[in-house]
Order: structure tokens, then C-alpha cells, then sequence
């Protein structure tokens, strides 16, 4: 990388193997964050090729390209490729490389495990895509893995579900890693609550992470067991209940859709103050609503299953919970828009991509609220509209705030500035198409269009061919990414320390490209307050 | 292009779009539909969004302003002191809460409405397959096997060469539709045999999943006016086929339904070749859909 001849020079005692075995057996915080992110790039171009497929076959009525079968494996692959390989290995890469220069950690508290919980991932996704070219074709049961319906899989489901526990094994390992350095390795002076909030909320995100993955670990293994050791967990025949399974998948999924998006948080909790040269409107009430959402988490998980007849007492539950969750989401909401409030506002490329969040996360907000309506939901359960919804929090959501991150960033790693206008015109592309894409996504499924479907009544022709333009457009702006991001790492103008002239934090101290060894010696108290969330324009604490 | 042109051109999508035809196209909401809970379920879903809607005013109206009104570029100063506001907070806080219990009061009542199966007249059990619906009445004993119509199946083929334009109701489409009387409180027992389906047609808000194993519950009672033929799809994941078993509702007035109901229990139990043959031939008459 870039940096690597800096900080050859700039650090003495900078032993590292070269080529391959370097990356291999790293146990540098900077090179694991690069692998992940790296991985998580890849993941999302595959996982985005298949959205491909799917919207050229959903682009006019009529089974033009795929087999049905091969179009459920689309949509089922899609997903678990962009959860488990796109968004998480790619918050996990920002906390490695982000973490210890915010706490002022020389570097992740487990180096070694490390190294291991990444070179988990390929293994997982080897097992998961090869299944493409086993007998019955790869995972087509949709990536909640209903059963009976996952058991009828052919030879890739017992590979689906290693992957699964393969990639669990890494989100927990990485969980702990990012525990144990926030709560351990902290710079003297870096109490609690002076953390920047990318830290706090993915020190939240690592506990859902560890809550919970071992129970989707427990729910798949039950599905293996129950397909070729005669257990019936979750088959009625056997005494078991097929149910049973949403329980727990979603018990674990509920909270999986907030690892996805507390990081996400975060970041604009960092992006915003610093674009408008002001400290974050309430950052207590920041921290205190992330850990209630991450709260309510577990506790609303059969939202995801209204219309599997639960008794009325379970449906009131989970829908008067579900709502309840409005409530810290809006405050969060409102201490954004309150940043910018007599802000001094500019407008460079990673605040682009965290207005644009602000907007069309709070649209998918709205339509989860609507979809914690149970008697409503009954209308919207399974059709596009969850499938909108969905998008909303997820691509906005997710996806353009780790884009954000990385134009925010970027510089800081590297020493180069990148090609502002490039950058711009990845911005426009993206929010103009991804709203082509996903708004008609609405209309279709309040018409009645299901989801998971490969093949539709003519009634949902234009809207499908909407999206899909959308979904193309959106497709091909992403090349711009990679190519932006490449072209900074082989060079450009050089970015100075404090990359943004709002940007405070400890990251900001160091200089760009961050030397290969960072906070050997931890930064000063003076430094902290400096850069802490309450700063001033003195350095003293507010 | 010059003016004249284009306010043609504006006038012929304005056209375009007020025509029925266009409308159905590019239908936008979700339907009424032809019970009482439905209508309920409608109003419910426009409640809510007519909130989110003046929320929407609210929270992206103030974002917008900001972003107008605190530019850098415009000599904006920023005020790093305005951290903090407790009043603003607890207004932010307190007032969602309010929303949220006037929106919970219809829904809760709605929910516990739905959830009233008793005092019905008439049960027909549903039950799933991949990839067609089985349903039985169960007084009368007459079952029929519901499956998508040749037209569409033979459309609908990977490299059919068929326009799916040309075939009348495209993929919602069935051989057998399941037959229901208008103006009677229907109990349905929906249930599956190999994998987990879902039986959803919008016109009744009702989707109930069903599950091998376990049986589930729904109701409904069609307006007495509401008769003619209503459309609907299996709405949860049940592999290849999935996208291919609809559901088409057949709604007649009690008392053609009762006629029908009398001529299916004849052909089904032909011990009297006579009311066989009348039944036949009621049944040709009777419209399909
Ligand atoms: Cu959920
Ligand atoms: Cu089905």
C-alpha cells in the first residue's frame, strides 16, 4: 500500500515480511482493516452482480434468463453475501483500522486473533459459493433458511451452514477484539464517555455481536442435525415445530439488522459535527439512545413473523415494542439535524453520503414504522415493500455511510487526497439511482407484488422496469468507487494531518498516511482533550 | 422543442395518466379491499401514513432549512457552544411518545378484531402444496385442487416465445378458484403439507402462513356487493415454483354459492349419475374466471 514507504522511513523498528506473507500473517491493525475492507469491496461486487441478475430478470414480465431455482439461489446468495461478507467485514475493517487511533491503542488488544478471525472469511465464502457447482445448486431457501423448506437443499446446504458457523466464528472472535481494546488498551485520560461515537456504538455492536451470533450458530446447527441425524428440532412429524426456527433465527436476526447499522451511526455521529465545525448536539444522549436501541433489539424479533399466527397477547407485544423503538431512533435523528443547526456547512463527499443517509434512512424508518403495525403488516409481510424497506436501511443506510467512512478517511490513510469531483459524481449517481431503484419498490408491493418472486402479473410491469433501470444505473456508478479509491492509493495530493479543516478526534493528530506503528506512546491528556467529543476551539473541555 | 410542443406533450402524459387503463398499471397503493377489516386495515395503513408524511414536513423541512440557511459558502459561523438543550430534548423525546399511543389505539383495536374467528358459518380448510392450494369445504366434504391455468404455465416457461401480455391475468390465474358466498362470516383453517406457504389475498387483508404441521386461523365476511372474481399469491418462500400458485377467489351471492356447493357435492359423490350430469352442466355455465 501507499503508506507503506512513509512509514518504512518514518519508523525504525518497522520489521515486516514482504509480498504475500506479509498480508498472510499480519497482525497489524492497519493491514487487517485493509484486508477486511478489501474483502468486503470484493463481497459486495459479488453479491451486486447477483442483484444484477435479478433485476434483468424482474426488468419485463415473462421467465427471460433464469431457472426459478437458480433465481432463488440469487436472491438467497445476494443477501448473505452482502450481510455477512459485504456490510460486516466491512465495519469490522473500519473499527480495526479506526479503533485504536481513536482510544490511542497502539494497536487491537488479540493481534494474533486477529489475523485469524479474518482468514476465517475467505474459508467461509469459498464453502458458500462453491456450492454453485455442487449437485442441486447453491442455497436457494432464501437467507433465513426457513425450515422445511432449507432442508429440501441439495449438496450445498451442509456447505451453507459451515460457512455460517465459519463466519459466526469470526464476527464473535472480531466482537472480542474490539471489547477488549476499547475496555483495555484505552489511552490514560480516554474515559467513557470523551470516546468518539464510532467507538462507542461498535463497542455496543460487539456485544449484539456476541449475544447473538451463537444463537444462529445453535439454529443451523439444529437444521443440520435434523437433516442427516433424524433430530426433528423443527419438524412437526417428529414433534418438533417448524416455527420454532423463526423464533430463534430472528432472535438472532433482529439485532443482526442493528450490527449492520449502529457502526453506521457512528460514523455520521463522527461526519456531520466535523462538516459543520461544531461538536455533536447531545452526545450523552447519543451513546444512552444507541444502548437503548441495541436494548430493544431483543426484544422484537417477531415482528419478522405477524403472520405465522402467533396467540393476540404476542402480537400486541411485539408490535407495541417494535414501535417503541421510534423513539430512540428519533432522537437520533433530531441530534443530527441539531449538529447542523447554526453549523458552518460544507459539503465535500463523505457529508454528502451522510446527508444522503439522513434522508433516506429516516424514509426507511417511516416504513418501518408503518410495518410495526401488525394488522397493517399482514398487507405488507413478504411483498416489496419490505423489500423496500429493507433497502432503504440498508443500502442508504449501511452502505453509503461505509462509503462515507471511507471518503472520510481515506486520506488519512493513505497521504493522498482523492478526485473530489469523481467523488461527487459517485454521490449524485448513487442517491439519484438508488431512489429509481428502490422507491417503486413501495408501489409494487402496496399493489401485491410478493417478494423472492421470479416472475410477475403484467399489472407490475412498468414499476418493475423502473427499478431495474434504477438498479443498473446504481450498479454501474459503484465502478466508480474502486477506481476513485485505487487511483488515491497510487497517489495524489498530498493530505495534511487534519485532513478536514472541522475534524477533531485523536486520528487527526497523527500524521497522513498514519505511520505503520501508531500511539507507541499514548497521546497526551492535553491531546485528548483536545480532540475529544467536547472540544473547544482552546483545547480545553467544555 | 418549443413551447407548443411540449405543453402537448405534458397534455398527452396527463391523458395518459388519467386513463383507467394507466392506472391499473401503475398502481401506487394499497386496495380497500371488500370487508370491513379490510377497509379497516386500509384506513389504518393511510393513518399512518399521513403521519409519516407530516413528520416527514417536519424533520426534513428543518434539515433542509439548515442546509440552506448554515452554509459555510454563505459566511455561516458556527455556534460550538450549542451543544445541548434540555427543553428541545425532552420535546424530541416525550412528543414521539404521544404519536406512537395515538397511533397504537386504532391499531390494537383492529388487531383484536381480526382475532375474533368465532360465530362463523361456514369453514373451508386451506392447505398448501408446491405448487397449488387444496381446499375443502368441511360441512359439505367438497374439495378442490386450485392450481395456475395453462395458459399462464405455458407462458410462463423459460424460452416460451409466449408475450405474457397476450394471457388474460397472467400467473393470477387458476383452473379451480376457491368458490365463497358473499355476506357470510367465512372461517378458514389454513395448513400446509411439505413446506411453509402463505395464503395472502389483498382484497381480504388476510395472509396467514401455513405451516405442515400446525393448523392457523382467519376469517372473513365479504360485502354483499363485493361478488366477482378477487386475486391473490402465495406470499412466503416455498422454493422453485413459489412464484407460481394464486390464489383466485370466486365471491358469489349466498345463494349461488349454495347451488354450487349443492352440484359440486353431487359430482364429487356421484351415487346418482343424474345429478352427476346436471352438475356437469352447471358447473360449464358457472363463470371460471
Ligand atoms: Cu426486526
Ligand atoms: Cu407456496
Amino acid at each position: 500500500m501507499a503508506y507503506s514507504a512513509t512509514a518504512e522511513s518514518h519508523d525504525h523498528h518497522d520489521h515486516r515480511p514482504s509480498g504475500i506473507w506479509r498480508w498472510l500473517s499480519t497482525t497489524n491493525h492497519k493491514d487487517i482493516g485493509t484486508l477486511y475492507l478489501i474483502f468486503a469491496g470484493v463481497m459486495f461486487f459479488v453479491g451486486g452482480s447477483m442483484a444484477m441478475v435479478i433485476r434483468l430478470e424482474l426488468f419485463k414480465p415473462g421467465m427471460q434468463f433464469v431457472d426459478p431455482a437458480f433465481f432463488n439461489s440469487m436472491t438467497t446468495v445476494h443477501a448473505l453475501a452482502m450481510i455477512f461478507g459485504g456490510v460486516m467485514p466491512a465495519w469490522v475493517g473500519l473499527a480495526n483500522w479506526m479503533i485504536p487511533l481513536q482510544v490511542g491503542a497502539p494497536d487491537m488488544a488479540l493481534p494474533r486473533m486477529n489475523n485469524f478471525s479474518f482468514w476465517l472469511l475467505p474459508f467461509a465464502f469459498t464453502l458458500l459459493l462453491i456450492g454453485f457447482f455442487v449437485p442441486g445448486g447453491a442455497p436457494a431457501g432464501g437467507w433465513t433458511l426457513y425450515p422445511p423448506l432449507v432442508l429440501q437443499g441439495g449438496d450445498s446446504f451442509p456447505l451453507a451452514v459451515f460457512a455460517i458457523h465459519l463466519m459466526g466464528a469470526s464476527s464473535i472472535m472480531g466482537a472480542i477484539n474490539v471489547i477488549v481494546t476499547i475496555m483495555n488498551m484505552r489511552a490514560p485520560g480516554m474515559t467513557l464517555l470523551r470516546m468518539p461515537l464510532f467507538v462507542w456504538t461498535w463497542l455496543i455492536t460487539a456485544y449484539l455481536l456476541i449475544a447473538v451470533m451463537p444463537v444462529l450458530a445453535g439454529a443451523v446447527t439444529m437444521l443440520l442435525t435434523d437433516h442427516f441425524f433424524g433430530t426433528s428440532f423443527f419438524s412437526a412429524s417428529g414433534g418438533g415445530d417448524p416455527v420454532m426456527f423463526q423464533h430463534v433465527f430472528w432472535f438472532f436476526g433482529h439485532p443482526e439488522v442493528y450490527i449492520l447499522i449502529l457502526p453506521a451511526f457512528g460514523v455520521v455521529s463522527e461526519v456531520i459535527p466535523t462538516f459543520s465545525r461544531k461538536p455533536l448536539f447531545g452526545y450523552e444522549a447519543m451513546v444512552y439512545a444507541t444502548a437503548s436501541i441495541a436494548f430493544l433489539s431483543f426484544i422484537v424479533w417477531a415482528h419478522h413473523m405477524f403472520t405465522v399466527g402467533m396467540p393476540l397477547a404476542g402480537e400486541l407485544f411485539f408490535m407495541l415494542s417494535t414501535m417503541l423503538i421510534a423513539i430512540p431512533t428519533g432522537v437520533k435523528v433530531f441530534n443530527w439535524s441539531a449538529t447542523m443547526w447554526k453549523g458552518s456547512l460544507t459539503f465535500e463527499p463523505p457529508m454528502l453520503f451522510c446527508l444522503a443517509f439522513l434522508f433516506l434512512f429516516t424514509i426507511g424508518g417511516f416504513s418501518g414504522l408503518m410495518l410495526a403495525i401488525a394488522p397493517a403488516d399482514f398487507q405488507y409481510q413478504d411483498t416489496y415493500f419490505v423489500v423496500a424497506h429493507f433497502h432503504y436501511v440498508l443500502v442508504p443506510g449501511s452502505i453509503f455511510t461505509i462509503i462515507a467512512a471511507v471518503y472520510y478517511w481515506l486520506p488519512k490513510w493513505t497521504g493522498h487526497m482523492y478526485n473530489m469531483t469523481l467523488a461527487k459524481w459517485h454521490f449524485w449517481l448513487s442517491t439519484i439511482f438508488v431512489n429509481v431503484l428502490f422507491f417503486p419498490q413501495h408501489f409494487l408491493g402496496l399493489a401485491g407484488m410478493p417478494r423472492r418472486i421470479p416472475d410477475y402479473a403484467t399489472q407490475f410491469a412498468d414499476w418493475n422496469m423502473v427499478s431495474s433501470i434504477g438498479g443498473f444505473g446504481f450498479g454501474l456508478s459503484q465502478l466508480l468507487f474502486p477506481y476513485i479509491v485505487i487511483k488515491c492509493i497510487r497517489g495524489g495530493e498530498k493530505a495534511a494531518a487534519r485532513v478536514w479543516e472541522g475534524a477533531h478526534g485523536l486520528e487527526w493528530e497523527l500524521p497522513s498516511p498514519t505511520p505503520y506503528h501508531t500511539w507507541e506512546t499514548p497521546p497526551s491528556i492535553a491531546l485528548i482533550h483536545k480532540g475529544g467529543e467536547h472540544w473547544t476551539e482552546d483545547g480545553d473541555d467544555a | 422543442m418549443n413551447m407548443k410542443k411540449l405543453a402537448t406533450a405534458i397534455a398527452t402524459v396527463t391523458v395518459a395518466l388519467a386513463s383507467p387503463a394507466a392506472f391499473a398499471a401503475w398502481t401506487l397503493n394499497m386496495t380497500p379491499g371488500i370487508t370491513a377489516i379490510s377497509r379497516r386495515v386500509y384506513d389504518l395503513h393511510m393513518i399512518m401514513y399521513w403521519w409519516c408524511v407530516a413528520i416527514a414536513i417536519f424533520v426534513f423541512g428543518w434539515m433542509i432549512y439548515s442546509l440552506v440557511r448554515f452554509r459555510k459558502s454563505q459566511g455561516a459561523v458556527p455556534d460550538t457552544k450549542l451543544v445541548h438543550n434540555t427543553k428541545a430534548e425532552i420535546i424530541w423525546t416525550v412528543l414521539p411518545v404521544l404519536i406512537l399511543i395515538i397511533m397504537a389505539v386504532p391499531a390494537t383495536r383492529t388487531l383484536i378484531e381480526t382475532d375474533d374467528a368465532s360465530k362463523s358459518e361456514l369453514t373451508i380448510r386451506i392447505t398448501g402444496y408446491q405448487w397449488k392450494w387444496g381446499y375443502q369445504y368441511v360441512d359439505s366434504g367438497v374439495e378442490v385442487l386450485s392450481t395456475l391455468d395453462h395458459a399462464s404455465n405455458a407462458a410462463r416457461q423459460l424460452g416460451s416465445g409466449i408475450d405474457p401480455t397476450t394471457v388474460p391475468d397472467y400467473l393470477l390465474n387458476v383452473d379451480h378458484p376457491l368458490v365463497v358466498p358473499a355476506g357470510v362470516k367465512v372461517r378458514l383453517l389454513i395448513s400446509a403439507q411439505d413446506v411453509i406457504h402463505s395464503w395472502w389475498v389483498p382484497a381480504l387483508a388476510i395472509k396467514k402462513d401455513a405451516i405442515p404441521g400446525f393448523v392457523n386461523e382467519a376469517w372473513f365476511k365479504i360485502d354483499t356487493d363485493k361478488t366477482g372474481l378477487y386475486r391473490g399469491q402465495c406470499a412466503e418462500l416455498c422454493g422453485r415454483d413459489h412464484g407460481f400458485m394464486p390464489i383466485v377467489i370466486d365471491v358469489r351471492s349466498k345463494a349461488d354459492f349454495e347451488a354450487w356447493l349443492k352440484t359440486q357435492q353431487a359430482m364429487q359423490r356421484p351415487a346418482d349419475p343424474a345429478a352427476a350430469a346436471v352438475a356437469t352442466a352447471g358447473d360449464a355455465a358457472a363463470p371460471t374466471g
